[in-house]
């Protein structure tokens, strides 16, 4: 499996919930109260996740066949998805999560 | 959620998001604002067995990094050695430094690195500056440091400033030199700790610099590292980048050469002592369980500031500024942008508080008195420097 360091090329019209992502190799997650705190030792970069659902989605990324499923596993419902999409979209641009390339 | 992270963070973390490890007081130089009042090696301090059973430790709480320093690190025979122990269990390392060991060879190891980050400290663009406060022949000595670790291809480096009445003037001169290097500027605040309590008076920013310095910041935005140091000047307006909140034993806390664990690194005082990592429980303990750092977690008054309009903006300043200059922790800070500080302080009766220690080296007396030409034009001024939520940015 192979890591797109950019977004998915066509999903610059917004968050491309149905293809593959993964967690970025070289980010760590910590799970708080609050949701998570994530570590980029790449980028040097902190960021959080501001709920445990959120954390939920993001941690299943990498089994799920696209982000739209890592979502409705999670429990997600169809009125929360922009607002997860917009989360992710901020996480790919910051290279937290990567869209997940087979090799 | 119900809570805004900023509320989340006051009431702490199950860990530190990262902490300060002081590994050692023996340093080679004698800066006369030095926050640790370092010189020479405590005998007592960690075991090489010791460090590492810390680092194990960090390792199963998920500290993210540390951030080390001293002293001056590198001149621990088991610096490197503890660096590569904390990096093989992902405990990342970001290390101060004033240079001194940073050869070509060591620059080429630690670019080799994703998990280490270097920070070498300048407190002058020019060696005159520079020398007048960190010592004869310092300023080259880190010109060195960097052009090695630039050759090295160690991209991103931070240079990390203490802004002072004397530098104010010359950030751009410092942002030139860490655009040559492919380096970060990393601006942060004089606090009167360690040695800086005697030196305090004439080094720290005036108003108008403060002023300066802000809207310098505020027109950098991110390109410029503050260590969220400077969120007592939000108090002007528009908050830096950063959570722009005191961080002690809520997010992050000091590890000393001798294992005591204070609420910051500012903060070497008896007031703010928590435990010591030799303790039963270890470090884990301390940060879960002492009385300290419960008190710092609890909701606080605003005291003195409660009525001000700024307070949510800069909820008071630094605990240590005030401490060390003899305010109350609940009034304004010392260097309060609205004057409030400067009038607190004239009504201080009596010394303000010592820090704790001197490790200073005997035969080298501290000059109180530094040579500095007085600035071309004002500049501003920086205040908190290892709150680890600098850069943090919103992921969901």
């Amino acid at each position: 499996m192979r890591c797109l360091l950019r977004p998915w090329p066509e999903a610059r019209a917004g968050f491309d919930l149905d293809r593959p992502w993964q967690l970025h190799p070289q980010v760590s997650v910590r799970p708080e109260r609050f949701g998570a705190l994530l570590y980029h030792f790449g980028t040097r970069r902190l960021s959080f996740l501001k709920s445990p659902a959120l954390l939920t989605v993001v941690s299943s990324l990498g089994e799920a066949p696209s982000a739209r499923e890592a979502c409705r596993a999670a429990g997600v419902t169809e009125a929360e998805l922009p607002a997860y999409a917009a989360a992710l979209e901020t996480l790919a641009g910051s290279q937290m999560i990567c869209a997940r390339v087979s090799s | 959620m119900t809570l805004p992270l900023v509320e989340q963070f006051q009431y702490g973390l199950d860990a530190p998001i990262c902490l300060t490890w002081e590994l050692t007081y023996a340093c080679n130089l004698s800066c006369v604002h030095c926050l640790s009042s370092s010189g020479r090696r405590d005998p007592r301090e960690l075991s090489t067995a010791e460090c590492r059973a810390v680092i194990d430790e960090l390792e199963r709480m998920q500290v993210f990094y540390v951030n080390i320093g001293g002293g001056e690190p590198t001149v621990r025979p088991d610096f490197w050695d503890l660096v590569d122990y904390a990096t093989a269990r992902h405990v990342g390392v970001k290390f101060s430094t004033n240079g001194v060991k940073i050869t070509p060879a060591v620059a080429r190891r630690l670019a080799a690195s994703d998990y280490i980050d270097v920070q070498i400290s300048l407190d002058g663009a020019t060696a005159e500056v520079n020398d007048a406060v960190r010592g004869p022949g310092s300023y080259a000595t880190a010109l060195r440091a960097m052009r090695n670790l630039a050759e090295a291809d160690f991209r991103g480096f931070k240079i990390s400033v203490v802004v002072t009445r004397q530098n104010v003037s010359q950030l751009d001169d410092f942002k030139a030199i860490a655009d040559r290097f492919g380096a970060q500027l990393r601006l942060t605040r004089l606090r009167p700790s360690g040695r800086g309590a005697d030196v305090w008076d004439e080094l720290h920013p005036t108003a108008g610099q403060q002023r300066q310095l802000y809207d310098w910041l505020v027109a950098r935005g991110e390109q410029v590292l503050t260590g969220d140091s400077f969120f007592h000047l939000a108090a002007y307006g528009e908050a830096l980048p950063g959570l722009n909140l005191c961080g002690a034993g809520r997010v992050v806390c000091l590890i000393d050469p001798v294992g005591d664990v204070y609420a910051c690194p500012f903060a070497i005082h008896d007031s703010f002592l928590a435990g010591n990592v030799r303790a039963p429980g270890g470090f884990a303990a301390v940060w879960r369980e002492s009385e300290l750092f419960a008190d710092l977690r609890r909701p606080q008054t605003g005291g003195a500031c409660q009525s001000c309009s700024a307070y949510d903006s800069c909820r008071g300043g630094c605990m240590a500024a005030k401490f060390f200059t003899g305010l109350p922790l609940d009034g304004p800070d010392p260097e309060c942008v609205k004057g409030h500080g400067e009038r607190a302080l004239a009504t201080v009766a009596g010394a303000p508080p010592r820090p704790f220690g001197d490790h200073s080296h005997r035969s080298r007396p501290v000059p109180v008195s530094i040579g500095a030409r007085p600035p071309a034009s004002p500049g501003p001024d920086r205040a908190c420097d290892e709150n680890p939520l600098a850069g943090f940015g919103p992921g969901g």
